[in-house]
């Protein structure tokens, strides 16, 4: 294999190869002053003194999915978690762990699409580190992620503040992530159009933090799904959360391929949608704010907070029953019963 | 015990079947249906088409429904 | 015509519910479902709390995950830790718990299993992998059987020798005879199970109303199909008319599926079976005929299994047979939860205490 195709472990080992690396390959598209420095640390001035901080580690199998990749992932998943605080999303770290022989063809359009993703979130990749580790011991590519965002003034937002009578708004359609990502794996021979929704949801939260609303709570469901983080947030405020069936937004291909798998929407990933507590008077207004934006616009009302069944979550059913909304126990498996 | 959707067979070569529901396409084998036409609803079990979907048969269910609904408004 | 939205009209489902009550009056009626996807969607659509009070809506064995015993799951385990095996199986198996382990445990510590969705994967991943032994765990009833049945053809015709099958699959119509027979359980009728009547059609069920007079409607799974097939049993009860009726009668001929059945039985002969928590029903198993022996993994995959260990406490086979419901069990809840399930009724999706944990009356 020619010697500058894929990844050796010499690209790891800090040497010449290490900084061709990072020369040729990451600062041509991170550009920003803080990295070009190239020190043990970016140094950065923040304009606020409350600082939204975040990690996450992205594993994600196949690399490249239906309307993302890992670094479209990465980005958009660091940005979207400081959102939730109602912070301004400004600095971003990406850490590489990669497999000896990952083609370098690959790792440049996970570079690109990271660019691509960082430019639309309005942030700089300020750092960043890469290992590789010997064949077999890393399954081709993890990314590994921090960020910082500013939290303005007067903004507290957190799952533990949701209150009695506040509206639910969910900000689009549940399960596409998951079901695009799993069309792509082995054994599962099903065809959709169905994309990802991977998207950075920034824009929409400052609109809403600049409208001055009081919103209680934001919650972005990927894993787990729209279940497990209703419950959390049931759970940390110590309340009721009631949800109609009915104004779920759900693609009808989303809710076919779950029937053929046995998978239940509710749990299904999500990397472009949020979860919006706020007080009911400001329901109305927030969503239309929410649905002026293109990763907004099919945002719907789905329930309110209750005083009844405390750290429970039910739904009502679409033909007019209830059961509850428990939270993901396991990964959902491809079931036949 | 038994997960099975409906899925419309839109194309088909021997055993080999293509279905379709709300633009989710799959490939099933459809060696255990005897006859099968395009446009034929079959429901779907692991991957096998088990038996096909008389549609007069569901329109007089559907209608079924309709009549105990709309008797007592 | 979708086959889907049609059936799952509100409006529909309260004037089913509506006279249902009217019908049962004051009557008290049990009625036992047998497949685990009912159980599933009475639970997931709210069903079971619409109906009156004195309409009991059991639970019953329908779940071939949880009706099958220790011993299976603690041999696929085995297999599972021999050199050059690749066990294949549906999702549903692997976190079912055996005497000590479980197969999620066991990949997790190296061994190679694999989850497919067709039993055609696994003679896929055969012919892919001359040189190992793959084994495919033939879970489920007369739904399923006859596409595993199927997977032994096409591996005998394309001369493909190193896939197996491990038989755990079980027929319902002698499963319901001994449910009707034991005592304890009360049942007026059955709701019969509607995919595996697509296969087997409405005549095996004939004995249940002749002999035994109990009511049996073979119902579809949309809420509506549900709600009607209780209604038309409620009044078979009450006119002391008991029969075999068809609710799904866009899926269910009385015939069944002839194909379906010949791939069945072609490959498959009866056997003596056992039940977790029931014990051994007669002609209640399907085993590989002698012509496709080749295919078995009982005769041709020499394996040590561990001793066989029962559980202290759980009491899945009552909550089975309908004798007792999963919150009388007493490590419902507490010991016995979906992350960390003793029993089977636990861990499969479709298993009573699953759907009873996830779904029913703990919010009050």
């Amino acid at each position: 294999m020619a010697s500058l195709d894929y990844i050796r472990l010499d690209h790891g080992s800090g040497g010449k190869l290490s900084y061709r690396l990072i020369k040729d390959l990451f600062l041509p598209h991170f550009a920003n002053e803080p990295l070009k420095k190239l020190d043990d640390s970016a140094v950065l001035s923040l304009s606020h003194k409350k600082v939204a901080f975040t990690t996450d580690s992205y594993v994600v199998d196949p690399l490249f999915f239906p309307g993302g990749d890992i670094g479209k992932l990465a980005v958009c998943g660091t940005v979207n978690d400081i959102a939730m605080s109602g912070a301004v999303p400004v600095y971003i770290s990406a850490g590489f762990i990669i497999e000896e022989g990952f083609p370098i063809y690959e790792l440049e359009r996970i570079i690109i699409s990271m660019e691509k993703s960082a430019a639309e979130a309005v942030v700089d990749i300020v750092t960043g580190d890469t290992k590789v580790v010997p064949k077999g011991k890393a399954d081709k590519l993890f990314i590994n992620t921090a960020g910082i965002g500013i939290i303005l003034d007067n903004v507290d937002i957190s799952s533990a503040n949701a209150q009695i009578g506040d509206t639910v708004i969910l900000s689009g359609y549940i399960g596409d992530h998951g079901i695009a990502v799993m069309s792509k794996r082995e054994g599962l021979s099903y065809k959709t159009e169905i994309v990802s929704d991977v998207a950075p949801l920034h824009a929409i939260i400052e609109g809403l933090m600049q409208s001055g609303i009081e919103i209680h709570s934001l919650r972005d469901p990927t894993r787990g799904g729209l279940a497990s983080s209703l419950n959390e947030i049931a759970a940390k405020s110590n309340v009721g959360i009631m949800i109609e069936e009915e104004k779920i937004p759900v693609r009808k291909e989303v809710t076919s391929v779950c029937d053929l798998l046995g998978f239940d929407p509710l749990y299904v990933a999500n990397e472009g949608k949020f979860i919006a507590v706020l007080p009911a008077c400001h329901a109305p207004e927030a969503l239309e704010i929410i649905k002026t934006h293109e990763y907004g616009k099919n945002a719907e009302i789905i329930g309110e907070v209750t005083e009844e069944h405390k750290k429970k979550v039910i739904l009502n059913t679409e033909i007019g029953g209830k059961r509850i909304i428990d939270m993901l126990t396991g990964e959902q498996l491809p079931r036949i019963c | 015990m038994c997960l099975a959707v409906p899925m419309k067979l839109i194309q088909f070569e021997g055993v080999n079947g293509v279905v379709e529901s709300d633009g989710v396409i799959m490939d099933v084998n459809i060696m255990l249906i005897e006859e099968p036409k395009i446009g034929d609803y079959l429901i779907i079990h692991a991957g096998f088409a088990i038996q096909k979907l008389d549609e007069k048969e569901a329109l007089e269910t559907i209608n079924l429904f309709k009549e105990l609904r709309d008797e007592s408004e | 015509m979708k086959y889907k939205d049609e059936f799952r009209n509100k409006h529909e489902i309260r004037k089913y519910v509506d006279r249902i009550g009217e019908k049962a009056a004051d009557r008290s009626i049990s009625l036992m479902e047998v497949c685990g996807t009912h159980t599933m969607a009475i639970s997931h659509y709210g069903i079971r709390n619409m109906m009156p009070e004195y309409l009991r809506l059991i639970s019953g064995p329908g779940c071939p995950v949880c009706v099958t015993p220790n011993s299976y799951i603690d041999h696929a385990i085995a297999l599972a830790k021999l050199d050059d095996v690749i066990i294949t199986t549906f999702g549903d198996m692997m976190r079912v718990p055996g005497s000590t382990s479980s197969l999620e445990h066991v990949r997790s510590n190296g061994a190679d299993i694999k989850i497919v969705y067709s039993a055609m994967n696994a003679v896929e991943i055969a012919e892919a992998n001359p040189l190992k032994t793959v084994v495919f765990l033939g879970v489920g009833f007369e739904t399923t059987a006859p596409t595993i049945a199927a997977s032994i053809k096409v591996a005998d015709e394309c001369k493909i020798k190193n896939y197996y099958v491990l038989s755990a699959h079980k027929v319902m119509p002698p499963a319901m005879e001994s449910l009707v027979l034991n005592k304890k359980i009360g049942i007026d009728g059955f709701i019969c199970p509607g995919h595996v009547s697509t296969v087997i059609g409405s005549l095996p069920y004939s004995f249940l109303a002749e002999k035994y007079n109990k009511a049996c409607v073979i119902s579809g799974f949309e809420p509506v199909d549900i709600c009607a097939s209780i209604l038309m049993l409620v009044e078979q009860v009450t006119d002391g008319n008991p029969r075999i009726e068809i609710q799904y009668k866009r899926a269910v001929k009385p015939e069944g599926n002839p194909a379906a059945l010949k791939m069945m039985y072609d490959v498959f002969e009866p056997c003596d079976s056992e039940w977790r928590g029931i014990g051994l029903i007669k002609e209640s198993g399907l085993k590989i005929k002698n012509e496709y022996k080749g295919f078995d993994a009982y005769d041709a995959i020499e394996v040590e299994t561990e001793p066989l260990k029962e559980l202290n406490g759980c009491i899945c086979g009552d909550v089975l047979q309908g004798l007792k419901f999963p919150y009388e069990c007493g490590l419902f809840k507490t010991v016995c939860t979906p992350e960390n399930p003793v029993g089977a009724c636990m861990v499969s999706s479709e298993g009573t205490c699953a759907a009873y944990y996830r779904y029913e009356n703990n919010w009050t």
